[in-house]
């Protein structure tokens, strides 16, 4: 395992401005296939305390700008396999999915990469010819030993087409909200969450005047931003992108790139997408995947930098995909 | 991919071009085969052909009705005369058209809605769905006729008294607004069936999952997601279904007797009405057209443009209300 660029840049410096000790900058971490995945411990490696909390102020990032995060593992798949019928779409992925970091999952079309992001909220196992084997864990905790609607509950989802429900924007955030078989809460009890939500996702200023209006009236970047308010409302703690932006122009793009990566202190974000550019800009993990394979994983800068597989090289240069 | 070999092909491209000439201009005649013209011509004919017979029947009810359709006829009974002049007029079968609508569509609508969610968000195990479909296709099929004899079979029954007009001694005669309801209930079922899973096979995938991804389970999706997105499918089929119901005489004229006037049946209000006999417009019509015994053309016009005039509305109504709920799904 070579020295990280980060490494180096930290090396060089006598005094790390967040006064990190020198040792205790961790190393990348990357996988290439056929190694094992290191275990990660909340903490490890990160200068935090064995609890979780950052050790004075928390300044530690990949990339070139260090951005303040608490980096810490809320989900981890281990020997994940999906097939449908016979054909194996995930072959024996084993990843960490960080709180404060947004994962991106790269790779040509048909790789396997969406069908992973689906089994982390195992929406996968609506298709009746999923299988599944191996390990998909939620803080620690095998997610089979949760309910279906449990489980997503705390790991939302945003999809590639902005897909608000026909009802007016008020009711698509609080549609999570109002669970089942209880007593429909009222309008005014949802109401501070509903903001807060919308608040979160940058919508607020926009549709604060109109919560009664048919969220498909809004245009497309604004529904699926409300789309993002919708899953922010049950407060997940993963949130999983599915080419978000793909249906959406360069401007919506920027501004859903900019909430996404907002986000990423408060959850673990997973972002699949075809536009590596796009993962270059919000990524700090980057998987890349190629036929079910997860090729590579590792910090975004150094696999888009430094790729260690041929793979990962041919794709990141353009050469294929 | 090298520079190079891109470069061989559009070298290749210009040759090709040069070897050509210049661009000739297409002709525009001459394209079309003799068959693909005479193709466009029936279209074309065909199309037209419709919209003048549609408009002549709508002009000519028009203007043979509006002739005889006065504030007397509609608001009153309808009496037994051999003289036209003193037939009154068709209040009763004007009632009995709306309740034998509102009555059938009332059944029709739940079930059938009931039997298109069943089919295509459950339909499993698949040999069933398969079942229950070519059943809704076999009522679809089913001339209102043998629907109207069938009913009639059940409602005889004794049991069936409770829902029936009976005679003094106790014989069920299996004719009621009930019977003939539910009987049309029938005919609108498979309208309903199809236009609700039209509705919910237009939703995208991905709206249900958006669902199921914050948690809700398959009985919430269909409340509060499904439903709501389907009503313009749910809405249009019984909006036709309840047309076809307005339409048929052949149920009206065995399960509901076809009498002259609503006559009611027991003592309990409303209720005795639903047990009762009575007629529709399409019977009206039809016994009093040239064709029947009432001998009372003008009657038979003004109802037929009252009849007419009341599906044209209930169209109307219902496609202003799902215009609301219309929606393109991105």
């Amino acid at each position: 395992m070579g020295v990280s660029p980060d490494q180096q840049k930290w090396a060089s410096n006598a005094s790390p401005p967040n006064g990190l000790a020198e040792d205790v900058v961790p190393p990348l971490r990357r996988i290439v296939v056929g190694q094992e995945v290191p275990p990660i411990r909340v903490g490890d490696g990160f200068g935090f305390e064995e609890n979780g909390q950052p050790e004075g102020e928390p300044a530690w990032g990949h990339g070139s700008e260090p951005t303040p995060e608490w980096v810490r593992e809320s989900m981890r798949t281990e020997g994940l396999t999906i097939a449908f019928g016979k054909k194996e779409a995930v072959k024996d992925v084993s990843l960490p999915v960080n709180t404060g970091e947004v994962l991106a999952l790269i790779g040509p079309s048909g790789c396997g990469k969406t069908t992973l992001l689906r089994s982390l909220n195992k929406l996968v196992d609506l298709t009746p010819t999923a299988r599944r084997s191996g390990r998909i864990l939620l803080d620690g905790e095998d997610v089979d030993l949760f309910d279906d609607t449990q489980l997503r509950r705390r790991v939302g989802m945003l999809f590639q087409q902005p897909n608000p429900f026909p009802m007016n924007i008020f009711d698509n955030i609080a549609y999570g909200l109002r669970e089942r078989g209880t007593k429909r809460p009222r309008r005014k009890e949802l109401e501070p969450l509903v903001v807060d939500a919308l608040e979160r996702a940058g919508l607020w200023d926009e549709v604060s005047d109109n919560l009664d209006h048919p969220a498909l009236s809004l245009s497309g970047g604004q529904q699926q931003r409300l789309c993002i308010a919708r899953s922010l409302a049950v407060h997940p703690e993963v949130l999983l992108l599915d080419e978000p932006c793909s249906a959406l122009d360069p401007i919506s793009t920027t501004i859903i790139e900019e909430t996404v990566v907002g986000l990423k202190d408060e959850m673990a974000i997973v972002i699949v997408t075809h536009n590596l550019q796009q993962a270059e800009r919000v990524a700090d993990q980057v998987g890349f995947m190629y036929l079910g394979d997860l090729v590579e994983y590792g910090a975004a800068e150094q696999v888009f930098n430094a790729p260690m597989a041929e793979r990962t090289k041919d794709y990141v240069r353009g050469d294929f995909g | 991919m090298s520079s190079a070999a891109a470069k061989r092909r559009k070298a290749a491209v210009r040759q090709s071009r040069r070897n050509a000439g210049p661009p000739k201009k297409i002709k525009a005649k001459g394209i079309w085969s003799i068959g693909d013209r005479i193709g466009v011509v029936v279209a074309w004919v065909s199309g037209l052909l419709l919209c003048i017979i549609a408009a002549s029947i709508t002009l000519f009810m028009g203007w043979k009705g509006i002739q005889y359709v006065t504030w007397d006829v509609v608001s009153n009974s309808p009496v037994a005369s051999l003289e036209q002049a003193k037939t009154g007029g068709f209040l009763d079968p004007i009632i009995g058209t709306l309740l034998l609508t509102i009555l059938g569509g009332l059944i029709a609508t739940p079930v059938g809605v009931a039997v298109a969610l069943w089919l295509t968000e459950y339909g499993r195990p698949s040999p069933l769905a398969r079942f229950v479909e070519a059943g809704v296709e076999v009522i679809a099929g089913t001339p209102s006729i043998v629907l109207a004899i069938f009913g009639l079979l059940i409602y005889q029954q004794g049991f069936m008294a409770p829902f029936s007009f009976t005679a003094v001694g106790g014989e069920v005669f299996g004719r009621s607004f009930f019977a003939a309801g539910a009987a049309m209930s029938l005919i609108a079922l498979p309208f309903v069936v199809g236009g609700t899973r039209e509705g919910l096979n237009s939703i995208p995938k991905h709206i249900r999952e958006a669902s199921y991804a914050l948690g809700k389970d398959k009985a919430s999706t269909i409340r509060r997601v499904l439903l709501p997105s389907a009503r313009r499918g749910i809405a249009t089929g019984s909006t036709l279904g309840i047309a076809r119901i307005a339409g048929d005489t052949a149920v009206v004229v065995v399960l509901l007797g076809a009498s002259l006037q609503i006559s009611p049946e027991g003592t309990i209000p409303g209720l005795d009405v639903l047990r009762g006999t009575g007629s529709t417009l399409t019977s009206y019509v039809f016994v009093n057209s040239p064709a029947g015994e009432g001998n009372a053309p003008e009657k038979a016009y003004a109802a037929a443009f009252v009849l007419l005039m009341i599906v044209i509305v209930l169209n109307l109504v219902v496609s202003r209300l799902t215009k609301k709920g219309q929606h393109v799904w991105g």
